[in-house]
């Protein structure tokens, strides 16, 4: 990979990380509504795994979606502007957090129904199988979202029917307050998709060189027209959603994750290899802010959608 | 005009679109090599082969949202669930995925499947196999929810449920598939959300669709042997609701029947009732009835399970009681 590659990596990471803390500030002003889901903590994953995709590549994920949006190239503008509802965000303000996407990036969207978007994925592989392409579809869910019979089903599916699909679980150690082993009978969920005879890795997803390894591997196999099953460890380093009162976990252990901060582990990768000094990430860090900004300041100027908008969209005519 | 039943019409509109469009393909449990459960798809695996008709694991939630996914990338699926009981399974694909993709991603994507399924009791399947519960599913802004009643229609609503792009739940009748009627040579369309008159008559409006259309073009029959003459409205598509033909009707004869296969309650006759309420409340010359099956789950015993579903008879005593 080169240093252009990488340093793009780590604008993408902080710029999520960026974009995250300055929805949440947005949020406690009333500026955004519903639910938010932060990605903090988990951006190597998604940074990763859609660094090894090709355009063509689908993608599609959960309602903790910035994150992944952004990785797929959506814009700060656009993701900000969704986010205070406004005409100009990418699902023109009729989505909200919880439903971001850009077709023309391959990027279908993220979906607010635990599990639901599994079988989504098997259709949209299921195309691509139908007209022969080796186009692959990245799915990323949850660890809670392995015990709906969603993922069995899909996971079941996409096995028997040969599917070209990439599922992605994002384990984060927590669907909501209930962790893994509380939930799950298998917590080592990896072993999951044992049950439907799919291969499978986990992966560190808090090294982002690390997954975009993992999926360069992955997709390999997948494009070869089988499904394949990536676990990535990672944690999320706030609340489920705005205003979760954390009862369910210790400061102590967010501390010793939040030691492992993938953006620090990434600056301190690339400074170490010498592949940018100080200097030239500060610069990246500052770009990203700017953006951000740019972004907050293009989202509160934009105009609101009509309400003529929210009955065209009922139905296509 | 060739006379066939409404399994060959479906079946024909099928094949027809299946042949006209690359993008049609079919999934569903049992579609292919046993041919449909109830034999609508014969023939189909050997002709356009197993891409083309997909047979599913049991899974009603990925049978769903796999089409959903599929059409969503440019496929036109044709889903079948085996029968309308067990897309309770698959209610969330549908409810939420499938009616709201559109709206909530503004614009951007397009979902044009269908979703066949079978609905409707009358065949002692007992309680969980024998519901008619369309108007769960016709509550859903976003779904298109049609329901044929005459192998015509069966043909030419199909045919445009394949090529309209948004999701469609295309109901059939278990009891109808033998039925049969007059279906022209050829192509041809039915359009999607528009009610249409099968009986003319000056008397009564009787508004109705899928099973109990039959039913109640049978009623009309003997009432005509009284000299009654019942107009028949048959709403085909439950959503969107086409009430032009209804209220016309009605205000031509000032009295209205409704019939319907499901329950009384919150259901098709009292939406129907409703809006003739609130749009000709002025010609109005007597309360509106409505026939439907009784409040129960169905019982498997032959005669009890008649008794609880809307007869001929209900019907004529119905109108009878307006005018
Ligand atoms: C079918 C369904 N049940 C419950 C919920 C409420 N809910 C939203 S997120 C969530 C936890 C999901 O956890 P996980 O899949 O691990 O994703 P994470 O939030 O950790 O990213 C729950 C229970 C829902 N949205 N959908
Ligand atoms: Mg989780």
């Amino acid at each position: 990979m080169d240093r252009q590659e990488l340093i793009r990596l780590y604008y993408q990471m902080v710029l999520i990380r960026r974009l995250e803390e300055r929805s949440a500030e947005l949020y406690q002003q009333d500026k955004i509504g519903g639910f938010l889901h932060l990605y903090i903590g988990q951006e190597a994953v998604g940074v990763g795994v859609v660094s090894a995709r090709r355009p063509q590549d689908h993608v599609i994920t959960a309602y903790r979606d910035h994150g992944i949006a952004i990785a797929c190239g959506l814009t700060a503008e656009e993701v900000i502007a969704e986010l205070l509802g406004k005409e100009t965000g990418c699902s023109k303000g009729m989505g909200g957090s919880m439903h971001l996407a850009d077709v023309d990036k391959r990027f279908w969207g993220g979906y607010a129904i635990v599990g639901g978007h599994l079988p989504l994925a098997t259709g949209l592989a299921l195309a691509e199988k139908y007209r022969g392409t080796d186009t692959a579809t990245i799915c990323f869910f949850g660890d809670g979202s392995t015990n709906i019979g969603y993922f069995h089903e899909a996971l079941n599916l996409s096995k028997v029917w040969d599917l070209a699909v990439l599922w992605v679980c994002e384990n984060n150690q927590y669907g909501m307050g209930t962790a893994v082993e509380r939930a799950s009978a298998v917590s080592e969920i990896r072993r999951k998709a044992e049950g439907y005879g799919m291969a499978n890795a986990q992966v560190d997803g808090m090294d982002v060189l690390a997954v975009r390894q993992a999926t360069l591997e992955a997709l390999e196999r997948v494009r070869q027209g089988e499904p394949f099953f990536l676990e990535a460890m990672t944690y999320r380093f706030r609340g489920h959603s705005m205003g979760d009162p954390e009862r369910y976990r210790t400061g102590e252990e967010v501390r010793k994750w939040q030691e492992g901060d993938p953006i620090g582990r990434f600056y301190d990768h690339l400074l170490k290899e010498k592949i940018a000094d100080q200097a030239a990430l500060e610069a990246e860090e500052a770009r990203a802010e700017k953006e951000v900004e740019q972004a907050v300041r293009f989202a509160e100027a934009s105009p609101d959608p009509s309400p003529e908008q929210v009955y065209d969209l009922v139905y296509v005519k | 005009m060739a006379i066939i039943t409404m399994r060959q019409a479906i079946s024909q509109a099928l094949w027809e679109e299946m042949d006209r469009d690359e993008r049609v393909i079919i999934l569903g449990e049992e579609v292919g090599l046993w041919g449909g459960t109830y034999a609508v798809t014969k023939g189909f695996y050997d002709h356009f082969g197993p891409e083309r008709v997909r047979d599913t694991p049991i899974a009603e939630g990925v049978i769903a949202g796999a089409a959903n996914g599929a059409a969503m990338a440019g496929l036109r699926p044709v889903a079948e669930i085996m029968t309308i009981n067990f897309a309770f399974l698959a209610m969330d694909q549908i409810v939420n995925h499938s009616a709201k993709i559109h709206s909530m991603f503004g614009g951007q994507i397009k979902v044009p499947l269908v979703i066949r399924t079978v609905g409707g009791g009358g065949r002692q399947l007992g309680s969980t196999h024998s519901q008619t519960p369309d108007v769960v599913f016709a509550h859903f802004p976003g779904l298109k929810v049609v329901a044929p009643g005459t192998p015509h229609d069966a043909k030419g609503l199909l045919k445009a449920a394949i090529r309209d792009e948004n999701p469609v739940l295309f109901i059939e009748h278990a009891t109808l598939y033998q039925t049969r009627g007059e279906v022209p040579e050829g192509e041809y369309l039915e359009p999607i959300g528009v009610s249409k008159v099968q009986r003319s008559g000056r008397d009564v409006t009787i508004v109705s669709y899928s099973k109990m259309l039959q039913v109640s073009l049978q009623a009309a029959e003997q009432l005509a042997a009284e000299g009654i003459e019942a107009e028949v409205v048959d709403l085909r598509t439950l959503r969107p609701l086409d009430m032009g033909p209804v209220l016309q009707s009605f205000r031509k004869t000032n009295r209205a029947v409704i019939v319907e296969g499901g329950w009384r309650s919150f259901g098709v006759g009292a939406e129907v009732a409703a809006r003739i309420y609130e749009e000709a409340f002025d010609h109005v010359d007597a309360p509106i009835r409505r026939v439907a099956q009784q409040e129960v789950p169905l019982p498997y015993n032959r005669e009890l399970e008649q008794m609880m579903l809307p007869q001929i008879e209900d019907v004529i005593r119905a109108v009878k009681e307006v005018l």
